[in-house]
């Protein structure tokens, strides 16, 4: 469905990006309508379908984009680290370009996009958690946007940790702006930014307990009662996805 | 306490001090140098002259600020979890209430997003592109005017207040007009819009246009000269550009700055790029500078309220696609605005796959291709940035709003410390943050 | 030219009740105590158009300590319940509580980790004033409805047989979920 607009509109150039076969299987959805003790009469129990996030393309990613990619590749090179070992796959979907970096060379990476004249990334969005507890080994994923004024173009960078050791290397003193994000990804998912100069809960209560956002943390609501009957709270219910 | 100029003398009712005088310079060095005026003084959460539930944390030498903190997450909402168990059509009525002040950045921002990724921006139809394009500069003109109003109002010129809310219940009035409603529409929809306009909208707008033309010059009558308004605005909460770039800051506070950054020119969505409007910056990073951009920004939303107007072509309002247009269609019935009861009738009579298609479309709504994107509006606030992911399900896998309130908050320190304890209120209303953004 | 010139000898009996409730329903302080959506109606409600000045309401006290009317405008955060509640200890007796808008008095469509389903888990409320925000003409029927019970009000060892026969009904009530009827 989403095949048809890939290389159009702002990048100009109407090269689709291949595509590597194989994206990030992120989760096996089992069944339907959420009624996984038995009580599915619906005919689709058995059913069985992997979710997959779009995988890695390859050149040309059209437009600007092998642009930015081939002087993000140099720049590393001249700092001696071979851009492969810290970019993980490069991922154009949607008209969006975007580096899976290894968390180590996390820093470095951004400061070479912020500083580099030809990158000029000066802005961050700052950093939004994302939690697929199926994707074994990689559950917690910190997406950051950065945004060229000089240019004006956006990219993103996506990072992951295991939920066994959620340390990602703070961007704080490359962007300054994601103090408050940090602290609120932190606060929702338990990622901790190694080098944050206060980690501490944001929004929650400082003595809350949990992450309140991640996939295993209940929603918390309540079953809201009628006259003679009760609806349970949304989490709770029969669910379609 | 003992000093020269207090002498404790104990008696039958407990200590006794008499205060002497005293050579005033003594008083004031032994002060400076004791530093006992040093104390921390907590402002907020409940205080009517910090735009909402902030706290406030200010380290204070006698009225000087010399440090200060931000206490956020009162006004903590959890929408971002509760998104990920409703469809993607309820999304928008979650989205809607977290900056409450611009309700039509919000949806509008969030439906950009999940039209992306289902691949069908250049399905939404024209006539959808010119109204959400309206609707958004009318509500950036109702959001300033409560920047304003508060702002003012905060500064103890309640007269401002009264005049800004009384421009802001005319916008209020188109929005009842087209959405039913004053606040907290849902009018935005992946596809499209709820419904049409209804008859009489342009008349009405109109006519709205030209009040506001006669209205407007009131805030420059008012305000823009008004000696007291700037000796308190100007040079008050000064951040210059290298300030905001590291602090992440857009809208009106980077353009206080200096540098002409909207979206809407640098990065355009729903067809900007079409209108003619300016950007208006200031060069004096100050409080005052925001407040004249924010009056000129209203000047240009009606320009661009002008162009809308006439672009309006009659058409659908919706995508074509059956697969996500939401099947509803609204007609105005004796209790209020709901399903036509005629549409009801003829899916219920005559089509069962009609009626199939309409419950599945409404219980479970439509699928969304697994990925993810990002998309930025340019909200009153700043850059009002969406990160929706999905994992091919009904519902959000993940919804995160880049609330521009949220990043130029961080900002407050910078503005503040050094200066005065009632410049602080200053500054922290020329950010204009609304918490139910902040915290969402 | 009023009822004052019809009263016969010019003097009028009345119970001291009747009297207090008279004169504090004539001047009602609310405090500024705004969350979210609602506060802004609520704002609204006190500027020019709705003008809540003709119910001798316009002062909204900063300080708890001279308010007697809460207004919860907002949904409530876990995190702002205790402040909620120091703000309502802090304001001094007779004091009122008007639940504004479905997320003060249920939670409403938040039913979350975050928000905590009715202010009436943390202060006892008097009006709940439905609507997601509430139109400020409701806001105003709200207070309308407030000064009504204002006025009927009870004092001294009324007061304390009104609690128990309140209370009394209250435990005798049949709970919602035993009800029969319509779902709502």
């Amino acid at each position: 469905m989403s095949d048809h607009t890939h290389g159009e509109g702002q990048n100009g150039n109407a090269v689709p990006a291949p595509r590597d076969t194989g994206g990030e299987v992120i989760r096996v959805r089992k069944g339907m309508f959420g009624a996984n003790n038995g009580g599915d009469t619906s005919g689709y129990g058995g059913l069985i379908r992997t979710v997959t996030l779009p995988g890695a393309s390859s050149r040309p990613y059209g437009g600007w984009f092998d642009e930015v990619a081939d002087e993000l590749e140099g720049a590393l090179e001249e700092q001696d680290l071979l851009p492969e070992n810290a970019i993980e796959k490069t991922v154009v979907d949607r008209d969006e370009l975007t580096f899976h970096i290894a968390r180590e060379h996390l820093l470095q990476v951004a400061r070479t996009l912020r500083d580099d004249p030809a990158l000029r990334f000066e802005l961050c969005t700052g950093v939004s958690g994302v939690h697929f507890p199926g994707d074994k080994g990689r559950e917690l994923h910190a997406v950051y946007h950065l945004r060229s004024l000089t240019h004006g173009r956006l990219i993103r960078l996506e990072v992951s940790a295991p939920d066994s050791d959620p340390h990602i290397p703070s961007l704080v003193e490359v962007y300054p702006t994601n103090d408050w994000h940090e602290r609120e990804a932190y606060d929702f998912f338990g990622l901790i930014f190694d080098g944050h100069p206060a980690l501490t809960r944001i929004m929650m209560p400082d003595d809350w307990q949990g992450f309140p956002q991640r996939k295993d943390y209940p929603l918390g609501g309540i079953a809201v009662e009628y006259k003679g009957a009760q609806i349970p709270a949304p989490d709770q219910r029969r669910s379609y996805s | 306490m003992t000093t020269p100029h207090a002498t404790p003398r104990a008696t039958t009712e407990g200590t006794v001090y008499t205060v002497t005088g005293g050579d005033w310079d003594e008083v004031v060095e032994s002060a400076v140098k004791s530093d006992d005026e040093r104390i921390i003084v907590n402002m907020g959460p409940q205080h009517p002259s910090t735009h909402g539930v902030l706290r406030l944390i200010l380290e204070i030498d006698g009225e000087t600020v010399t440090e200060a903190r931000c206490g956020i997450g009162y006004l903590h909402t959890g929408i971002e979890k509760n998104l990920e168990f409703r469809n993607w059509t309820q999304g928008t009525t979650f989205v809607t209430r977290m900056d409450y002040l611009t309700p039509f950045f919000n949806e509008t921002a969030y439906c950009l997003g999940v039209e992306k990724l289902l691949g069908i921006e250049d399905q939404v139809p024209d006539r959808a592109t010119v109204i959400r394009v309206l609707l958004m500069e009318l509500n950036r003109l109702s959001s300033h005017l409560v920047c304003i109003a508060t702002g003012g109002m905060e500064l103890g010129a309640t007269t401002i207040m009264i005049y800004g809310f009384r421009d802001r219940e005319l916008v209020l009035d188109l929005f009842e007009l087209f959405t039913g409603l004053r606040m907290n529409h849902a009018f935005v929809r992946p596809g499209g819009l709820a419904q049409d306009l209804p008859p009489g909208a342009v008349d009405q707008l109109r006519e709205f246009i030209k009040t506001m033309k006669k209205n407007l010059p009131e805030y420059d009558k008012l305000a823009t000269g008004n000696p007291i308004f700037k000796a308190r605005m100007k040079d008050v909460g000064y951040l210059d550009l290298a300030g905001c770039m590291a602090l992440g800051a857009t809208g009106p506070v980077l353009r206080s700055a200096g540098l002409p950054n909207d979206l809407r020119k640098t990065d355009p969505y729903c067809g900007y790029e079409t209108y003619d409007f300016e950007v208006p910056t200031a060069d004096t990073c100050d409080s005052y500078g925001r407040f004249l951009i924010r009056l000129e920004e209203m000047r240009q939303s009606l320009r661009i309220i002008e162009q809308c107007i006439e672009r309006l072509e009659p058409g659908p309002v919706m995508v074509a696609d059956k697969k996500i247009a939401w099947p509803a269609q609204l007609a105005l019935g004796p209790d209020g605005l709901g399903n036509s009861l005629d549409h009801i009738r003829n899916i219920m009579g005559t089509s069962m796959e009609a009626l199939i298609h309409h419950f599945k479309l409404v219980t479970e709504g439509f699928r969304v291709p697994a990925g993810q994107t990002y998309t930025a509006v340019e909200s009153p606030k700043g850059e009002l940035g969406v990160h929706v992911v999905s994992d091919g399900g009904t519902r959000p896998y993940r919804v995160h709003f880049r609330d521009p309130s949220f990043t130029n908050l961080q900002a407050m320190a910078a503005m503040c410390e050094g200066g005065q304890v009632a410049d602080v209120i200053v500054a922290v209303a020329s950010i204009d943050p609304v918490m139910g953004g902040v915290d969402r | 030219m009023g009822l004052e010139e019809k009263l016969p000898s010019g003097f009028v009996l009345t119970t001291v009740e009747q009297a207090a409730g008279w004169v504090r329903k004539a001047s009602v302080f609310p405090a500024t105590f705004g969350l979210a959506c609602c506060a802004i109606e609520m704002m609204t409600t006190g500027a020019g158009r709705y003008d809540l000045a003709r119910f001798g309401m316009e002062v909204f006290r900063g300080s708890p300590r001279q308010a007697d009317l809460m207004i919860v405008a907002g949904r409530v955060s876990q995190k702002m319940a205790p402040v909620l509640r120091q703000v309502y200890d802090q304001m001094p007796n007779p004091k009122w509580v008007i639940s504004m808008g479905v997320c003060a008095s249920s939670g409403g469509m938040f039913n979350n980790y975050a928000i905590v389903q009715g202010v009436d888990h943390i202060v006892p409320v008097d009006i709940y004033l439905p609507g997601c925000p509430p139109r400020p003409e409701m806001l105003l029927d709200a207070i309308l409805k407030l000064h009504q019970k204002i006025q009927d009000g009870k004092l001294g060892v009324n007061a304390e047989e009104a609690a128990r026969e309140a209370e009394e009904a209250a435990l005798k009530a049949l709970p919602l979920i035993e009800m029969k009827g319509l779902l709502r």
